[in-house]
Formats: structure tokens, C-alpha cells, sequence
């Protein structure tokens, strides 16, 4: 094969999590109005304060325009022919895992994440959420003994309406954006978390997301709270079937820690990509952010995105607590025609905060990868500290790389530092690796991983070694 | 007489649509060192590439035994793990994977082939300060990137421990003298003189004679227009040394360049 094309000729995806579950679903039709919010709040039995709310975001996203500054093409989305709500069919809310469809127990085996607690992953709690709606949450009893509550959203709004009233959009409000305001508007599941005061969350909380119907955007919500001197880590990870259309996947995620507390969030983020041509695949459109709300205070976000087909995020810290640390580690893999647009913000609030940022992307194929990024350290905010470290690896020549870092300092005594490399992993790399015994394959995977140790050692021990695997996985046939 | 590891008969070679090897005959026996001397765009490099695999060469004619198989159908990480190795003359920078890394996939994936156990990181470690001393080698490089940022000699360091630790039946050395200093220049001489040993074959190519004061080479061929023309021992070094390559040129294929010439 000639040098040029040595990239090019990508065999299609592997993406074994492409199946679809056979399973009889409630689904509302097509199309956004206010009957389908006051469906989806209907269906939740949820306080008048909920409905209220979603119908203020659902007015206000009216007015609204999609953003089109992200480095992104799509065709125009039509937002009447998506599908709002859509659960499995049941007679009740199950009460126990017991009591769970067993072809979503099955569907959920499938995918490596057991919902039995024997078999859970020792040390992990899972929530499940299902399309539209949360199906199981495994550990509950035994984080309650500790006055933790980790549950479903539509759980948490049953059962401890003053909590999710109190946080419920205080990060990101419902005018926030476009694709929050309209996750405002129909959010129909998510996950909930409160830690107590003093509580060290002794096993990683961790929410499954899966889309399986046709159709449907996913619009799930999570909030996490924790009190003065607690901790948390938390980890999420989403898969859907293959599907020749597109379809969207517009979340929110709200962090808030309160004094000397600290919140981990890490992501591993496997949407079905679409196919080599760039048909199909998961829009994620995401808003996540957190608050250093009380002093000393810290939140990291660890993210391996290497699903979508479109992925547009920016996990953000508000650090507003005097001392408080924010941290975002990110590894961006975009391979065909996948297009990411991600970065973070960090916003300096309070005095003496630090934020870190490192982000790794790396295109293969004809995908585009954009980090995009904010610090912004405030008049007030004195002795501020930014580190940023942004490196894009490039396979072959068709993909792209691009950064659009700004940083802006209104202080004298803040100190900023941004480092930043482009790399290109090229044939001569590829044959020297081989004229050592390596094959191409083993090259490209050892180079990237290499690429992405720093960010895989925030994650615990188990997903690191998952996220590895799944890296290798996708970057099969990346080298031809 | 040992078997010869390789053995080249009437090889010709293109690459971007150009003639460079024209015809060239070779024998390298175990325990050889043989040099390759040439001036530039003789066809030096060219020959290394070609018995290494690199893509963009294109063998037109002729024929190439290693061990008695023909080497030019193996992919070149097959030949790699076969025990021939190239010392690159602009070793490759490989950002995002450290050199230590880097030497244990290699070498794991050579010993596996070589119906080996691997080695854990410990007897890895254990082996690569005892292959650094050998060599006097020192080997604080091995934590960075592979080749990144490293000066003109480390890298050729570099490539010396790898050749050391691999462990290669055949090792062909693309003017790793070159561009050296008088002190990294004999850190090279010692891995060629360490690692000369009965079963394993050397191919030095070399521009100059500078490396073979201090490598005394069984042959010495001199490369012109992709094809030998001349061999001896180690004074027909120092004789291309005093009179250059002029002399031995042939008048035709100095008539065919220039015919050629724009």
C-alpha cells in the first residue's frame, strides 16, 4: 500500500454494543410541546414545582437559537421528529432488582455491567437508566445506612422533592444554553446523589446510560450534591444500538460541593459513532458543570470520549469557594468521520483557586478533534493558579487537530501557564516501531495509550484498565 | 565456512520511480563484520531499507536470502522478529511512549516469537542496566519519549541499546558514525566491538572511514551507482580515504548520469 493511503483504507466500525433489546416500550409521539412535557411530567407524577419549571425552560428554548460556533457540521436537526419519551413497558415501578424485566437484566449483562449486586463489580454502585427512564440502582440500602441517597432523578423528585427543589438547576439554569434549556424542558430520567456532611462515599457511584429505542433522544439529568467534608467518585459510561439515523443525546450534569468537599466525575463515553461514511451515530450534546461552592472544596472530571458521532461538551468548574481546585483530564478519540468539539472552562471566583487542565486529542481517518477551552480568573480572584496542557496526536493526513484556547486574567497576582503540541504519528514512526518487531497495530496502541497515561491514571483502577481496552478496540484498523 | 545469513544476488531496486541499486551482489557470513562504504546517493541507505521492508522501496530484480528464506516477502516486523535489525540513520522521535516502554514491547514481542517467555518488568529492568553498562551506555534517556528531544548522539546511543538488547543475528548500521563527535563515535565503535560475536552477522555503512579506526571490518565494499565495485579488506578503507571515490567510478555509468541530466 503506498505511504499516503496507509490510513486510509479504515475497516468498518467494530462497536459490539450495536445490538437492540426486543422489549415492548411505552413511547409518547414524535414531536415537542407543552402536552408531551406535561406527559413526561404526568408519567413522573412529579410536584407542580417540576412541571412549572420545565414548561419556564421549555418557553424560554423557544426563543433560543442552536449554537454555531462549535467546529461542527451536522444536517439541521428537526426537533419535531424526535421522540421525547420512551420507557420499557411495566405494570409499576419495580421495587427490588428481583422485580426487574430479566431481558433488561440480560440486555444489561450484555454490556458487562451485571445488575445483580453478587455480581456488580465489588465496590460499585449502579443506576441504569434505560432510554427515558432509570430501571435499577443497585446498593441502595447499604449507602442509606450511611445517609447517602443515590437514586434515580425521578425517584429523588418523589422522594426528596426539597433537595432536588433546593440544587435543581442552581449550576446550570434552564436558560443556560440551547441543549440545556431543552434538556430543562423534557428531561424524563437521570441520576440523583446526595453525600451527608462528613460522609466518605465508600464504593464509586456509577450511572449506566442506554439508548435502545428508535428514535428517541436521550435527555437524562444528574445532580450531585455533597456536603461539607464529604466524598464522592462517581463514573458514568452510555452505549447505544447501531442505527442508520442520527440521534440525539442532550444531558446536563450539575455538581455542587460544599466546604472541603471533594466530587470525582469520570466518563467514559461509547455512543455508537456511526458507520465509516459517517451515517448514524449519537449526537451528544452535552452540559456539564460543576461548583466549588464552599471553601477548599475541589472537583475533577476525568473524560475518555471515544463514542458520538458528534460529540460537544465542556465540562466545566465554577470555583467560587476561597482555595477550591478544579481539574479536567480528557481523552478525545475521533476516528471515520467522527467530529468532537470538548474542552472545559474554569472560572475563578475565589481567591487562591487552582484549576488544571489536561487534554488529549487524537484523530485518525478523516475525523475532526477541537479542544476548546476557557480559564477565566476574576478581578477579585487574587493568587490564582492555571495549569493547562492540551497535545493532539494526529494518524495519517486527513484527519484534523485545532485548539481554540482563551485565557483571560484580571489580576496581577494570578499565574497562567498553556502548553500545547500538535504530534503527527506518520509512516516513518509506524516502520520504525515494526523494524522492531512491533506490528502496526501494537505501534499505533502503544504510542496512544502512552499519549494517554496521564489521564488514564484519574480513573480508578478498573475503568483505566476498561478505557485501554476500548481505546485499543476502536483504533483497530486505524493503520492499514 | 558458516552458512551466510545473507546473501543478495543481482538486486535492483527503485524508489519514486528511480533506479538506485543496479545490480548488486553480496555474501555476509556469521561472525562478519563487513563495511559498505559509498558516497552520496550511492545507494547506501537504499540497501537498508530495501533488506529492512520499508514501504516506497520497490525491489525490481533480483533476489534476497536471509537464512536461507526469502526475505523479501516477510513484512518487516517479521524480519525484525527473524533478527535483523537496522540502526536508522535519522532514528525516529515517537512522542507519547517512553524508550523504556518502547524496548519492552520489542523485546517481548521478539522473544515470543522466538518461542521465549517474556520478561516481567523486573528481569526487564535487571537486563537493560546490564546491557547499558556493557555498552558504557548511560541510560537516562530510557524515561523520556522515545527519540524526543534527544541531541544528535543520544539518539545513536540509543539505537546501540536496542541493537544491544534485541539481540539480532543481523545488524545493519545506516551511517550510525555519522554526525558524531569523537566521544559518541566510540561509544558506537564499543557496541559494534561488544556485540561482535560468531553467530551474529555486521553490515556498517559508512560514508567516511572514521568509524573503522576503531572497527576493524573482514570486508570492505565500496558502493557506487547501486552496485559494488570494488572490495577488499580493511586498507581498501584507508585508500578510499586518501583518494576518494573518483577513481573507481565507471566511465559508462558517469556517461549514463549525465545523459540523464536535465
Amino acid at each position: 500500500m503506498a505511504t499516503e493511503d496507509w490510513i486510509q483504507d479504515l475497516p468498518p466500525h467494530e462497536y459490539k454494543y450495536g445490538f437492540t433489546t426486543e422489549i415492548e416500550a411505552e413511547t409518547a409521539p414524535p414531536g415537542l410541546n407543552e402536552d408531551i412535557i406535561r406527559l413526561i411530567s404526568a408519567k413522573k407524577n412529579e410536584p407542580a414545582f417540576m412541571l412549572e419549571w420545565r414548561l419556564k425552560a421549555y418557553h424560554h428554548w423557544l426563543t433560543m437559537q442552536e449554537p454555531q460556533w462549535a467546529k461542527i457540521h451536522h444536517p439541521p436537526i428537526d426537533y419535531q421528529a424526535i421522540v421525547y419519551y420512551s420507557a420499557p413497558k411495566t405494570e409499576r415501578r419495580p421495587k427490588s432488582l428481583a422485580e426487574v424485566d430479566p431481558l433488561l437484566l440480560a440486555t444489561y449483562r450484555k454490556l458487562g455491567i451485571p445488575l445483580s449486586e453478587q455480581e456488580v463489580l465489588t465496590g460499585v454502585a449502579v443506576d441504569a437508566v434505560f432510554d427515558s427512564v432509570s430501571v435499577a440502582t443497585t446498593y441502595k440500602e447499604h449507602l442509606a445506612k450511611l445517609g447517602i441517597i443515590f437514586c434515580a432523578f425521578s425517584e429523588a423528585v418523589q422522594n426528596h422533592p426539597e433537595l432536588v427543589q433546593k440544587h435543581l438547576g442552581t449550576v446550570v439554569p434552564y436558560s443556560d444554553n440551547f441543549f440545556a434549556s431543552l434538556n430543562s424542558a423534557v428531561f424524563s430520567d437521570g441520576s440523583f446523589c446526595y453525600i451527608p456532611k462528613g460522609v466518605r462515599c465508600p464504593m464509586e457511584l456509577s450511572t449506566y446510560f442506554r439508548i435502545n429505542a428508535p428514535r428517541i433522544g436521550q435527555f437524562e439529568r444528574t445532580l450531585i450534591v455533597a456536603e461539607e467534608g464529604s466524598y464522592v467518585s462517581y463514573l458514568e459510561g452510555c452505549t447505544a444500538p447501531m442505527r442508520a439515523e442520527h440521534q440525539l443525546h442532550a444531558a446536563v450534569v450539575e455538581l455542587i460541593a460544599l466546604d472541603r468537599a471533594q466530587i470525582k466525575y469520570a466518563t467514559v463515553q461509547n455512543w455508537y459513532p456511526g458507520d465509516s461514511e459517517g451515517q448514524g451515530g449519537i449526537y451528544n450534546f452535552v452540559t456539564k458543570r460543576g461548583i466549588c461552592a464552599g471553601v477548599d472544596s475541589r472537583i475533577s472530571w476525568t473524560q475518555v470520549e471515544v463514542g458520538s458521532a458528534i460529540t460537544w461538551k465542556y465540562p466545566s468548574v465554577v470555583l467560587r469557594g476561597d482555595n477550591s481546585i478544579g481539574e479536567f483530564y480528557s481523552v478525545a478519540l475521533t476516528t471515520h468521520r467522527q467530529q468532537a468539539d470538548t474542552g472545559t472552562k474554569m472560572i475563578h471566583i475565589g481567591r487562591n483557586t487552582r484549576s488544571t487542565i489536561v487534554s488529549k486529542g487524537i484523530s485518525a481517518g478523516y475525523a475532526q478533534n477541537t479542544y476548546r477551552g476557557l480559564v477565566h480568573i476574576l478581578r477579585k480572584a487574587t493568587g490564582c493558579r492555571n495549569y493547562t496542557q492540551c497535545h493532539s496526536l494526529l494518524l495519517g493526513d486527513r484527519c484534523g487537530a485545532h485548539t481554540f484556547p482563551s485565557i483571560a486574567v484580571h489580576n496581577a497576582s494570578s499565574q497562567v501557564e498553556h502548553e500545547a503540541s500538535t504530534t503527527k504519528i506518520g509512516e516513518d514512526q509506524i516502520f520504525y516501531c515494526r523494524q522492531r518487531g512491533l506490528s502496526a497495530e501494537d505501534a499505533v496502541s502503544l504510542i496512544v495509550n502512552g499519549f494517554c497515561h496521564e489521564v488514564f491514571r484519574e480513573l480508578p483502577m478498573e475503568f483505566a484498565v476498561e478505557a485501554q481496552k476500548l481505546l485499543n478496540v476502536r483504533l483497530e484498523g486505524t493503520v492499514g | 565456512m558458516p552458512d551466510p545469513i545473507l546473501e543478495i544476488r543481482d538486486l535492483h531496486a527503485a524508489t519514486a520511480g528511480k533506479e538506485i541499486l543496479r545490480g548488486l551482489n553480496l555474501t555476509v557470513r556469521a561472525g562478519e563484520v563487513q563495511a559498505i562504504m559509498g558516497p552520496n546517493a550511492s545507494g547506501k541507505s537504499t540497501l537498508a531499507y530495501v533488506l529492512a521492508g520499508r514501504e516506497g522501496y520497490e525491489v525490481t530484480a533480483g533476489t534476497v536470502r536471509y537464512e536461507g528464506k526469502d526475505l523479501l516477502i516477510m513484512p518487516p516486523e517479521e524480519r525484525a522478529r527473524e533478527g535483523l535489525f537496522l540502526a536508522f540513520q535519522y532514528p525516529i522521535e515517537i512522542p507519547g511512549m517512553t524508550t523504556l516502554h518502547f524496548l519492552k514491547a520489542a523485546l517481548n514481542t521478539i522473544r515470543k516469537h522466538r518461542g521465549l517467555e517474556e520478561l516481567d518488568a523486573i528481569d526487564f529492568l535487571a537486563l537493560v542496566k546490564e546491557r547499558a553498562h556493557l555498552l558504557d551506555v548511560d541510560a537516562d534517556f530510557l524515561n523520556r519519549p522515545v527519540n524526543a528531544g534527544f541531541s544528535g548522539g543520544e539518539k545513536k546511543r540509543n539505537e546501540i541499546l536496542q541493537m544491544a538488547f534485541l539481540d539480532p543475528k543481523l545488524a545493519i548500521l545506516d551511517e550510525t558514525d555519522s554526525g558524531l563527535d569523537i566521544d559518541a563515535l566510540k561509544i558506537v565503535a564499543r557496541g559494534v566491538n561488544v556485540m561482535r560475536s560468531q553467530d551474529r552477522a555486521m553490515l556498517l555503512i559508512t560514508h567516511y572511514q572514521r568509524l573503522l579506526n576503531f572497527v576493524v571490518p573482514d570486508y570492505v565494499h565500496v558502493l557506487l551507482n547501486g552496485r559494488i565495485v570494488k572490495s577488499g579488506g580493511k586498507e581498501l578503507a584507508l585508500t578510499v580515504e586518501e583518494r576518494g571515490y573518483g577513481w573507481l567510478e565507471e566511465p559508462h555509468a558517469r556517461i549514463s548520469e549525465e545523459k540523464t541530466a536535465p
